[in-house]
């Protein structure tokens, strides 16, 4: 349509009103397009993540409080609230602890050294291995500590040699003692990775200034560095505490299946090593472990606000 | 410590300092050594935690029936029942995830460094999730709620795999993307006529490459180990083989290929973290000489 019909009255003007009402709806198009553009672009991603992280989620909330034959049910809840599912419960958050804690403060130390060896060979080295060995674990680590700490291991023939026997200590590979070992493997490079830069961020100004008022190493690390690494400190034994909450392959390989800790017994209930027809009390545990995870999430959130407060 | 204040002589002042730079002069030396030798004990107990094990498997894996020294472990691999069968599977597996992976994130993650950086919290969250939940809850969930044809199809493992890998993915692109200067590139580039795509191609994918590197091996090393979602999928993948295979035929074999996995995976990281480091130390020079 030219312009000059536009000019006209008439029969022209008539034709200007769909011509315009097109106009106005590509432009509002393009409008809400361009408005709605930050949406579009992250939409992918966030319904990737629903798909495969909230459906799941949802599942086993929904099947934890299904009974097998339909209908809503608090059975499977009070079923893993006790006996031997409580002790998995219990035992998974015992060697949590364990293993958050004790590689945590390993692990700061390992990352301090690494730090100020002033060796980029020596830190290439170890970055790229904390990489690869926190993602490490299940029958690859058994076979590795096997052949290191079992019966024929080469370590022990070598204590054994220097008249040192491990299982006079209470050692014994195959059980709690020995899984808290094993995943010290995969907890202290995860730490060292979580800690690096938060070590980083230690300003080497803060230290002459401490040093220029007097204050001796400790007293460096008493009032100023540890109070301000903790934060990364907590949130770092956070994100161990949920890797061994969860990790499932190392111990189902190295006890066969045999210990008593959360992740395991979901494996049992799904594998069918268990009655049948109870795999439902599989989503029930699994609930509790989410449940626990979530306490840990809140925790770590709050702990990570203090600690970028601190590192900027 | 001599007073700096109030009626302190510009002599005092001098003695004071003289008297910092005397302690500090003496006491350096002192504390140098012992932070080294305290250094030294720590490297020394973590590398031996850490190399010890690798030995012994290595060691392990060297040795033929009679417990003397051979290849055998490792010229029987191939020939293993089973194992082509399940090397392909995780092979597809991986680059089905790959795939997925850098077209999910890669475009995601730029787009919220340029356009939403108020969003980065949001995709630290989520992004963590995959660590927080875990992988056996997911799997769980996911053989409940997802139809029959999904989860008859091995790809069903790939689609969670691109999940597992996000945190580190993500948390390797978000590095890579706060190393350089987005906002100049991309404004210089569309400046120039470029469209989005083309920045994209073109400008800010050869800057990130290094970390697009460095997120694509952990991912190939994520897929090619992982166990937990394959066993409980059901799929025969390298690491379900190796169990396996242990149950029904004891041997070196499995630890061969476990420490093929291990080395392998190490080997190319360095590999790529040195790409890495010779790449900016070029674009350094670079720079210098402008």
């Amino acid at each position: 349509m030219s312009s000059s019909e536009v000019a006209h009255s008439g029969p022209g003007a008539s034709a200007l009103g769909p011509e315009s009402a097109t106009l106005k709806n590509n432009s509002r198009i393009r409008r809400f397009l361009r408005r709605g553009e930050p949406a579009f672009a992250i939409a992918p991603f966030l319904i990737y993540a629903f798909l495969g992280l909230g459906i799941p989620s949802l599942a086993v909330v929904y099947y934890a409080f299904h009974a097998q034959t339909g209908g809503w049910t608090l059975y499977n809840i009070r079923l893993v609230t006790h006996g031997v599912f409580l002790t998995g419960f219990e035992n998974s958050i015992k060697l949590g602890l364990i293993s958050s804690i004790v590689p945590g403060i390993l692990g700061v130390f390992l990352a301090y050294a690494i730090q100020t060896s002033h060796s980029n060979v020596l830190r290439r080295l170890t970055s790229t291995a904390s990489g690869v060995l926190a993602n490490f674990g299940g029958i690859n680590l058994t076979f590795m500590f096997i052949a290191t700490l079992g019966s024929t291991g080469i370590l022990t023939y070598w204590l054994h040699d220097v008249g040192i026997n491990l299982a006079s200590f209470g050692f014994n590979l195959f059980t709690f003692s020995g899984v808290l070992f094993v995943y010290m493997y995969f907890q202290l490079p995860l730490m060292v990775l979580v800690i690096t830069p938060a070590l980083g961020g230690l300003r080497p100004s803060w230290r002459e200034a401490a040093e220029n008022m007097g204050a001796s190493s400790w007293r460096y690390w008493r009032y100023v560095g540890i109070p301000v690494l903790m934060p990364s400190i907590l949130g770092g034994m956070l994100l161990l505490f949920g890797s061994a909450f969860a990790a499932y392959a190392t111990a189902e390989s190295l006890t066969l299946g045999l210990i008593a800790l959360s992740p395991i017994q979901i494996g049992n209930f799904l594998n069918g090593n268990v009655i049948a027809g109870e795999t439902h009390v599989g989503y029930a545990i699994a609930f509790g472990m989410l449940i626990i995870l979530a306490v840990t999430m809140v925790l770590y959130s709050l702990v990570r606000k203090r600690a970028s407060k601190w590192l900027r | 410590m001599a007073t700096l204040s109030g009626a302190g002589s510009v002599f005092e002042v001098a003695e004071a300092e003289n008297e910092e730079v005397l302690a500090y002069s003496i006491g350096k030396p002192k504390r140098r050594r012992r932070i080294r030798w305290w250094r030294f004990v720590v490297l020394l107990l973590a590398g031996a935690y850490f190399l010890i094990p690798i030995y012994a498997g290595i060691k392990f894996s060297l040795q033929n029936v009679e417990g003397h020294f051979s290849f055998q472990a490792y010229r029987a691999l191939p020939s293993a029942p089973g194992f082509t069968g399940a090397l392909t599977l995780s092979f597809q597996l991986a680059v089905a995830t790959m795939i997925v992976s850098t077209l999910l994130m890669v475009p995601t993650s730029i787009y919220v460094h340029i356009r939403l950086p108020r969003l980065r919290r949001v995709l630290d969250v989520v992004t963590v999730m995959p660590i927080v939940i875990p992988p056996i809850v997911l799997i769980v969930g996911v053989l409940g709620a997802f139809p029959e044809w999904a989860k008859a199809s091995p790809y069903l493992l790939s689609f969670m795999y691109v999940i597992l890998a996000m945190p580190f993915v993500y948390r390797s692109l978000d590095a890579g993307l706060s190393a350089i200067d987005l906002k100049t590139l991309t404004e210089a580039s569309r400046s120039l006529g470029g469209n989005w795509i083309k920045t994209m191609w073109r400008v800010i994918l050869p800057n990130i490459r290094p970390a697009l590197l460095s997120a694509t091996v952990l991912t190939l090393a994520l897929v090619f180990g992982e166990y937990t979602m394959a066993s409980l999928d059901l799929w025969t993948t390298i690491p379900v083989w190796i169990v396996q295979f242990s149950i029904s035929a004891d041997g070196p074999v499995q630890v061969a290929a476990s420490m093929l996995g291990l080395v392998g995976t190490w080997i190319l990281l360095i590999a790529v973290v040195s790409l890495d480091r010779s790449q900016s130390r070029r674009s350094h020079r670079k720079l210098g000489t402008l």
